[in-house]
């Protein structure tokens, strides 16, 4: 018996084949510009993570309630799960991925995090810490208000949320000197 | 889960936005800041064919106070823009406070003042301020531009006087008396949660005799759509806003609202919250005249 060849799997072409209409954007991702095609219906999140590898950004929740999928969009912390990628055309985002690259020195957010223990699965971590660096990038020092309500928009299932605010009043410390 | 195919379009005029809407072969929707619309289309319960992207039409950025004092915010503008605005803070404080209420920091970033009224959640904040606000609302669509006054805008939940083909393109807050006095109060479970209900008061203080001249008190997730109570504004007309004012307006509230029951609290609890609230917003505004 001569042993059966098997017939190739066809893979279809990726998502090129469904019905929804692409787009051409140009946009700016840690500094570096990137075009692509692009769905319709592609948020944001899953460009990141699917089409540039970038999987720093965490998807959670999908619908914004988790805050682990925030990154910087034109310097602001947004939802990428609430943003379609073909909405950021002409953007600057910055992900995680983009604080220290490569062998340059930890940010002192991220710093912090690690000193003070502000992570423990890190499931939660890099949208933290986006949302953590526009707190240190503003012009004045945030007070506890604007600190709290700015931590509010993620959630944490190990930490308890001590370590993380710690982290960032160390953050701010350093930058706005305590 | 992931959105149902669509096509997406960012026109650049609010004539190419309306054609668009107006046009019979595909089931257009509008989006803005998307922080409604977006939830709505990873979980599938919506699935338009076309999304008409309005935030990057030139004539809808704008925030600014006209000759006649009027502050006009146009579809395009975010809710953090507007809450950061000076104009907005000195002359509407409690237009910034709702803002400041909504969900988080970077919910506001990217929702737009008019994306919040034109979705018309019954227990969003914007609405009730609006209707204190006394707002006006101007929608373009195929058959031309209408202003609607805030009693007529807001329809039913999910559903205001904007139309499928319909654009909200700008609110308009008239300017308040220099001796008014504001609050915004809401009972939320946690921080950033929409509110289990809220009040939006408005007090005006008369010069000479030291008295309530007028007053707006809106509720917020007591009913399909804002609330405006007169019968606790009447209360308060002419009174000192004293304990014995602020009790007859709190029991007005009390006998009068009537919310439902849900999975967040008893319509029994809400009534007795929107009480309880009204007095702490009451003596704040009060306090502000
Ligand atoms: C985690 C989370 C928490 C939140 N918490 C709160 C909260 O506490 N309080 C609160 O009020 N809101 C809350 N929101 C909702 C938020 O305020 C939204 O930004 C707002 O409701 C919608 O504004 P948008 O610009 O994002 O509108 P979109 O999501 O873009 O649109 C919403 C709806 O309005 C329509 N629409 C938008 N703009 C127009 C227009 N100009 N003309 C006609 N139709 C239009 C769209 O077609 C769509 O049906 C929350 C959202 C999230 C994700
Ligand atoms: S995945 Fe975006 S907020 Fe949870
Ligand atoms: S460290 Fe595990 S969710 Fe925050």
């Amino acid at each position: 018996m001569t042993p059966s060849v098997p017939t190739p799997l066809a893979a279809r072409t990726p998502p090129l084949a469904e019905p929804s209409a692409w787009h051409e954007i140009a946009l700016t991702v840690n500094g570096r510009p990137v075009t692509a095609q692009v769905e319709s219906r592609l948020l944001l999140s899953d460009f990141l993570r699917d089409r540039l590898g970038l999987t720093g950004t965490h998807v959670g929740c999908e619908h914004g309630v988790c805050g682990a999928c925030t990154v910087l969009v034109d310097d602001e912390p947004v939802r990428t799960c609430l943003t379609l990628a073909v909405q950021c055309g002409g953007a600057e985002i910055r992900t995680v991925e983009g604080l220290s690259p490569g062998d340059a020195p930890l940010t002192s957010v991220q710093r912090a995090f690690h000193e003070c223990h502000g992570m423990q699965c890190g499931f939660c971590t890099p949208g933290f810490v986006m949302t953590a660096t526009a707190l240190t990038e503003q012009s004045d020092r945030p007070d506890k208000e604007q600190v709290a309500n700015a931590l509010s928009g993620h959630l944490c299932r190990c930490t308890g949320y001590r370590n993380i605010r710690r982290a960032v009043c160390q953050a701010l410390d350093e930058r706005f000197g305590e | 889960m992931k959105p149902s195919p669509f096509d997406y379009t960012a026109p650049s005029t609010v004539g190419e936005a309306v054609a668009l809407l107006a046009d019979e072969e595909r089931e257009a929707k509008v989006v803005a800041g998307g922080q409604s619309l977006i939830p709505m289309l990873n979980m599938r319960l919506a699935r338009p064919e076309l999304l008409v992207d309005i935030t990057r039409i030139p004539e809808l950025g704008h925030l600014y106070v006209d000759e006649a004092g009027n502050l006009r915010i146009g579809a395009a503008v975010r809710q953090a823009r507007a809450a950061a605005d000076t104009a907005v803070q000195d002359g509407w404080p409690l237009l910034a406070a709702a803002i400041e209420h909504i969900g988080h920091p970077q919910i506001r970033n990217r929702g737009t003042v008019c994306g919040s009224l034109a979705h018309h959640d019954p227990a969003a904040e914007l609405p009730s301020a609006a209707l204190a606000l006394d707002a006006r609302f101007v929608i373009t669509g195929p058959r031309g531009t209408r202003t609607v006054t805030a009693e007529n805008f807001f329809v039913a939940t999910f559903s205001t006087a904007v139309e499928a083909d319909e654009l909200l393109t700008e609110v308009v807050f008239p300017p308040l008396p220099a001796d008014h006095g504001w609050a915004f109060e809401e009972l939320t479970r946690r921080h950033g949660d929409f509110a289990t209900v809220g009040v939006a008061v408005v007090l005006e203080r008369s010069a000479g005799t030291g008295t309530v001249r007028a007053a707006r008190v809106v509720f917020s997730g007591a009913a399909p759509v804002p609330v405006r109570l007169s019968a606790a504004e009447d209360a308060l007309v002419g009174s000192d806003a004293g304990e014995q004012a602020l009790a007859a307006a709190a029991g007005a509230a009390l006998a009068r609202l009537t919310p439902s029951d849900d999975i967040h609290a008893t319509a029994e609890y809400r009534r007795e919250g929107a009480a309880h609230l009204l007095v702490r917003a009451c003596t704040t505004a009060w306090e502000r005249c």
